[in-house]
């Protein structure tokens, strides 16, 4: 079989359990870790390692098999966590990423790091087993049932330290009721895995000695290939060999206990089924072993209860033995979490994005023809037709209903986002000396896939900004009078069509003075007295961030043109809050989707635009005496008391010929509207009305075009173009300076409306 | 050349070579294209006009869902323009610009044959001056006494795209 298609699969999942590690990491309290959390770090662990087993990858196998068994020991209570080791597991996964790009593009994984971390994580192991010699604390953070069985305990404990002293640790592995064919298969297969020392019985009990790195897990997982794994017991030979075995055959924790409870180990699903299906079978073919089975003196439990589970190995494995008996109270608590973990795989599939656009774009087209067929059937005459327009009716909320669905699909939550920034934000304190509360706000609110992926860079920016210049070191903090710790806010919260993402700092505060000084040396014009608002937006001037350090005020504007450039080119805005001593809020401003948008149909000079609604204000009924005009050809409105620059879409179009906009009585209508931080009020011929509209690129086959951008098909089939208000506005500030002079006239370009109608 | 070698450049459609173009009529001129660049001929239907672009672009149609451009050719070459009538044609073309493909239409007269042209039918234009472009002409081809200019359609694109933004 060809394992490399499902290599990608394994990528993409090896990523999220990856991330899933991560944010557990930093989530744990290291002074009193939730066993929930770390049996989930275990597991993805686990996951991880069986996979890279599974193709091949042995590095990556080695990695995460050294971080297992430390996460074992930490999650039964043997190793005690300290900021330190979890910073040393964060490393680990790190490098686990590492190696898990490296596997994808085809590299071999960097064989020094993998040395060097693995040696740290020996390390960690080492120490914590010299702590636990030297006292046997540990057993303290064990549960109860351990100590109940303390001299098992203590037993075992030392035997796994002789395991591991001698290199490599001996195994049982007692086969029952396995023909001759299979136990040669298997002896061959362990003869692989391992030295075989000795063996020998009969078909009913089987005895292999084997020396082996490999944990019993693994050798179950292998053979559970051959026979059913309740055929198996693997128990490790250590120190105390069978008084170990005995005893803890005694002890109440390590036998009967385990019995009933699922077993986490990611084989037992099938084990499970296997086992109920043998049932019913293999005593039918192998009645007379069942008497010298029972007889077999190690096995009393899985004997008197037949349950579908599978008993866990009699004894520990390998250097392993306390955590083994951990295990059972540890059980409860991982079973229904496995569950859990498993749930979302098994209710959601993996499609290429691909897939999903193309769906979406058909429902597109078909949003399109819908509003086609309703146009054709508006003129019909109502009581004839009925049935007709019912049929009509449903199929156009139906395929609303379906296009909500289907842009559904492409919706990731920020949490995606988000989830990135503990760690960004908890390396770069520790760097920086800074203590930081990172709070995140909406985790849960969805933004299409496109988007979520684009805004990460600029994001990081903005946290990296306020982490490094916004939030105050703690002594300077303190000396302000604030909390030392500084709070650094993630929200995100729908607002109409559009998503506001905040990155909220009581930091410092921009520094006004200090900002307008360096535009002023950076020759950046602006006015006498500017407002806050328009200060703020200096440092998105390209080439502002470019100029050297300036103390607290520094790196504020590093690449913050680029995060502008970016967000605009996401179709958004970027706004800026700050007081002095305060703190910061930058709020990025994004549409839900680029697919679609809300539109409002307008006329100008006989042809039909699009506005995106979510930048209409309100829509007005012009008077002239409203109108008043500065010098330079500027008119403002007068709305409510506030005046408004008013732009006229003849003008910024270039739209000649036709004008109305205005009657003889001087009246017209008028939409306010917002583009980025300017409100202005827009002159145009008529609304039409309101409509979901599909984006389609004029890129695609011809280039862009001022003031526009994009197009749309209606329901007639015609062509519309969307209008870009901000460019609007500029191009509105052109005509305005052009206007009057001889050039005017020659400039007015294609519009030519009647030309085009003549078809 | 042997007829194989020209058989072989016929189906290869190798631009240059032998190879068939399509021609049509602008102000009784006859031009050519590829035939291999040519997507589908229709008749002229309104278009949605493109503000702020030159007045040869006619504006945006909807072909199937995709919004494509429409060029007239007469204005383009700065001839006098025609009213369009029943018999104006759009000749719909698959042009490219650094390895992306696009599809824009263009306006002409009518559209007249298709010929097989081999490499002996085609000169190199000479400089020529006037009114067309020197760009968009990538030979002159003679059959049967008749000149037949044919044009690189890319370089409409190309133009259009170096055409910088006011």
């Amino acid at each position: 079989m060809d394992l490399s298609e499902f290599s990608d699969t394994f990528f993409e999942e090896a990523d999220e359990l990856l991330v899933e590690i991560e944010s557990h990491l930093l989530d744990i309290d290291p002074d009193d870790p939730d066993p929930e959390q770390l049996n989930a770090i275990f597991r993805a662990a686990h996951s991880i390692k069986g996979g890279a087993g599974t193709f091949g990858f042995t590095v990556l196998q080695e990695t995460t098999h050294v971080l297992e068994n430390l996460l074992d020991d930490a999650r039964k209570g043997n190793l005690s966590l300290n900021s330190r080791i979890v910073d040393q597991f964060l490393e680990a996964k790190d490098m686990l990423k590492d190696q898990l790009d490296a596997y994808r593009n085809g590299t071999a994984p960097d064989q020094e790091a993998f040395e060097a971390l693995c040696q740290a994580l020996q390390r960690i192991a080492e120490e914590n087993r010299a702590g636990a010699d030297a006292a046997p604390a540990p057993a303290a953070a064990e549960p109860p049932a351990q100590e109940s069985a303390a001299g098992a305990g203590f037993e075992l404990f030392d035997g796994a330290s002789a395991d591991a002293d001698d290199g490599t640790p001996r195994l049982q592995v007692r086969l029952r009721e396995v023909g001759e064919a299979d136990r040669t298969l298997i002896i061959e297969e362990l003869g692989n895995l391992g030295e075989i020392l000795d063996s020998g019985g009969d078909e009913a009990c089987f005895d292999i000695q084997l020396a082996t790195e490999e944990s019993p897990d693994n050798l179950e997982a292998v053979l559970c290939f051959v026979i059913d794994a309740e055929q198996l017991e693997i128990t490790p030979l250590g120190g105390g060999e069978d008084e170990a075995t005995a005893a803890q055959e005694a002890s109440a924790p390590a036998e009967p206990e385990p019995e009933p409870e699922p077993e986490p180990a990611p084989a037992e699903p099938e084990a499970a089924a296997e086992v109920a299906g043998s049932e019913s079978s293999e005593p039918a073919g192998e009645a007379g072993e069942s008497p010298a089975e029972s007889a077999a003196p190690e096995q009393p439990a899985a004997q008197d209860t037949p349950v579908a589970e599978e008993p866990k190995p009699a004894a520990p494995p390998q250097a392993a033995a306390p955590k083994e008996a951990a295990k059972a109270p540890a059980k409860p608590a991982a079973a229904p979490k496995a569950g859990k973990a498993g749930a979302p795989e098994t209710s959601s599939i993996r499609v290429a994005v691909d897939k999903v656009d193309q769906v979406i774009n058909l429902v597109g087209e078909l949003i399109i023809t819908q509003s086609m067929l309703n146009e054709t059937v508006n003129g019909l005459e109502g009581v004839v037709n009925s049935d007709l327009l019912n049929g009509i009716n449903l199929l156009q909320r139906n395929a609303r209903d379906l296009q909500d669905a289907v842009m559904s699909i492409r919706m990731l939550p920020m949490d995606y986002v988000f989830s990135r920034f503990p760690r960004l934000v908890r390396d770069l304190a520790g760097k920086l000396g800074k203590e930081i509360n990172l709070v995140t706000e909406g985790e849960s609110t969805e933004l299409d896939k496109g988007l979520t992926e684009r805004i990460i860079d600029p994001l990081t920016h903005l946290v990296r900004n306020s982490l490094d210049h916004g939030l105050e070191s703690p002594e300077a903090r303190a000396r302000a009078g604030k909390p030392r710790e500084g709070k650094l806010v993630l929200s995100a919260q729908h607002q109409g069509g559009n998503i506001l993402i905040e990155v909220r700092d009581d930091g410092a505060g921009l520094n006004r003075e200090k900002i307008l000084e360096k535009a002023r040396a950076n020759g950046i014009p602006m006015s006498d007295n500017p407002s806050d608002d328009e200060v703020w937006q200096l440092i998105f001037a390209p080439g502002f961030s470019t100029a050297e350090q300036v103390s607290d005020l520094s790196g504020r504007g590093v690449g913050m043109d680029v995060v502008k450039r970016n967000i605009q080119s996401m179709g958004g805005h970027v706004e800026i809050m700050s007081k002095q001593g305060q703190g910061t809020t930058t709020r990025i401003v994004l549409p839900l989707t680029l697919a679609i948008l809300d539109g409002m149909l307008i006329k100008v000079a006989g042809e039909i635009y699009i506005l995106p609604v979510s930048s209409i204000i309100e829509s007005l009924q012009l008077r002239s005496e409203h109108l008043s005009s500065l010098p330079g050809n500027v008119q403002m409105l007068k709305v409510r008391g506030e005046y408004y620059p008013v732009i006229s879409v003849y003008d910024a179009m270039g739209l000649r010929g036709l004008a109305s906009e205005t009657d003889e009585g001087g009246r017209g209508t008028a939409v306010m509207v917002q583009a980025g931080n300017i409100k202005y009020v827009m002159l145009v011929d008529e609304l039409l009305g309101q409509q979901q509209v599909v984006v389609k690129n004029l890129e695609a086959n011809y280039r862009r075009i001022p003031g526009v951008s994009a197009a749309t098909i209606l329901g007639d089939g015609n062509v519309a173009l969307i209008l870009d208000m901000p460019d609007l506005y500029r191009l509105g500030q052109e005509a305005r300076v052009r206007r009057g002079g001889p050039s005017d006239a020659a400039r007015a370009p294609s519009a030519s409306t009647e030309e085009a109608e003549q078809a | 050349m042997n007829t194989a070698a020209v058989l072989q450049d016929e189906f290869s459609g190798i631009p240059g070579e032998n190879g068939q173009y399509l021609t049509f009529i602008l102000a009784d001129e006859e031009y050519g294209i590829e035939i291999l660049r040519v997507q589908e001929i229709r008749g002229w239907s309104r278009v949605t006009p493109l503000p702020n672009s030159p007045t040869y672009l006619k504006g945006v149609i909807n072909l199937r869902g995709t919004i494509v451009p429409i060029l007239d050719l007469r204005e383009r070459f700065a001839m006098e323009s025609l009213e369009y009538s029943s018999t104006t044609v759009v000749i719909v073309v698959r042009v490219e610009h650094e390895d992306e493909q696009r599809v824009m239409g263009l306006v002409v007269d009518g559209v007249s044959e298709v010929y097989t042209l081999g490499k002996d039918q085609c000169q190199d234009p000479p400089e020529f001056g006037g009114s067309l472009d020197q760009r968009f002409v990538k030979s002159l081809a003679s059959v049967d006494e008749k000149m037949i200019i044919v044009l690189d359609v890319d370089a409409f694109l190309t133009a259009e795209l170096q055409r910088s933004l006011d």
